[in-house]
């Protein structure tokens, strides 16, 4: 079902009609792929800004953590570990098909097969050390003859990545979050801000009406 | 202690210090922050870039005084 909102945002800016579509669809499509369903609605400028901003923000936190920062917890999906092991992932799930390959990568885990576009790309940490492989462990930087022990490989990334790991993750996070913006938008149209005009004659009608 | 007069030295030296950093970092957040924000309350790109400007300032000038909040209670510990 087609949908039309009015944008009236400043009075020096012009009452535009804006032609939603279908809105779900569109919603369904922002969510895909960033700025997708702004396209889809002819908003091609929006869509393009929301696409450039939101997708190279979750891949320059991606590459900033190592391809680490995006993964899905091997927990079951409707349990409360899933969140409590990896948050983040709910928030960054917001950003759509970018995120999705951590499902994926986590789906494999969990049958024992080895994670597909190498060994760093959103895959979930190993509790225990693969049969035959590399305890978790890495030489202290500030004297390279100390081995560093991790109980698990969570920590291994954390040790070596340092700040970079919560810097990524912040990053795509918040990339996460900015598309829900974006998906409300597709959906609904944008917010309207009323002009500071109209808040005055409201004040007063509602003066009036108290009178 | 560090005296009224220094103060503001202090701050500019904290900054460039963690502008080597991490506090650039910030700066692709702010931008992509302010201009996805700005175009979900516009539909025009002129309004839109105005609006994100004025958002991206609103940003620093919040972290800023949130930092010198935070030194200052860090000084007087």
């Amino acid at each position: 079902m087609e949908k039309t909102a009015t944008e009236k945002a400043k009075r020096d800016e012009p009452a535009l009609e804006i032609n939603l579509k279908d809105p779900w669809l569109a919603a369904f499509l922002a969510w895909l792929v960033p700025g997708l369903g702004h396209i889809y609605q002819g908003r091609t400028g929006k869509g393009v800004l929301f696409f450039v901003c939101i997708v190279g923000t979750f891949y320059y936190g991606l590459y900033i953590g190592g391809g680490r920062v995006v993964y899905a917890s091997t927990a079951d999906i409707f349990s409360m570990q899933f969140l409590h092991d990896r948050w983040q992932y709910v928030c960054q799930l917001g950003v759509g098909l970018p995120a999705l390959p951590a499902l994926v990568q986590r789906a494999r885990a969990l049958d024992n097969r080895p994670p597909l576009f190498g060994d760093n790309f959103m895959r979930p940490p190993r509790e225990n050390p693969a049969p035959g492989g590399p305890p978790f462990q890495s030489r202290d930087e500030s004297n390279p003859k100390n081995v560093v022990q991790h109980p698990d490989e969570l920590a291994e990334w954390n040790y070596k990545l340092g700040d970079y790991f919560e810097i990524g993750t912040v990053f795509t996070v918040i990339a996460g979050l900015l598309n829900v913006l974006a998906i409300y938008d597709a959906h609904g149209g944008p917010l309207v801000i009323p002009p500071p005009e109209d808040k005055k004659d409201e004040k007063k009608k509602e003066s009036r009406d108290n009178k | 202690m560090i005296s009224a007069f220094q103060m503001p030295f202090a701050v500019i030296i904290l900054l460039a210090e963690l502008g080597a950093t991490r506090m650039w970092y910030a700066v692709p957040l702010i931008v992509s922050v302010s201009l996805v924000c700005a175009a979900t309350r516009h539909e025009q790109m002129n309004a839109i870039l105005v609006h994100a400007l004025r958002f991206g300032i609103w940003i620093v000038v919040f972290m800023a005084i949130v930092l010198a909040v935070i030194q200052v209670l860090s000084w007087m510990q």
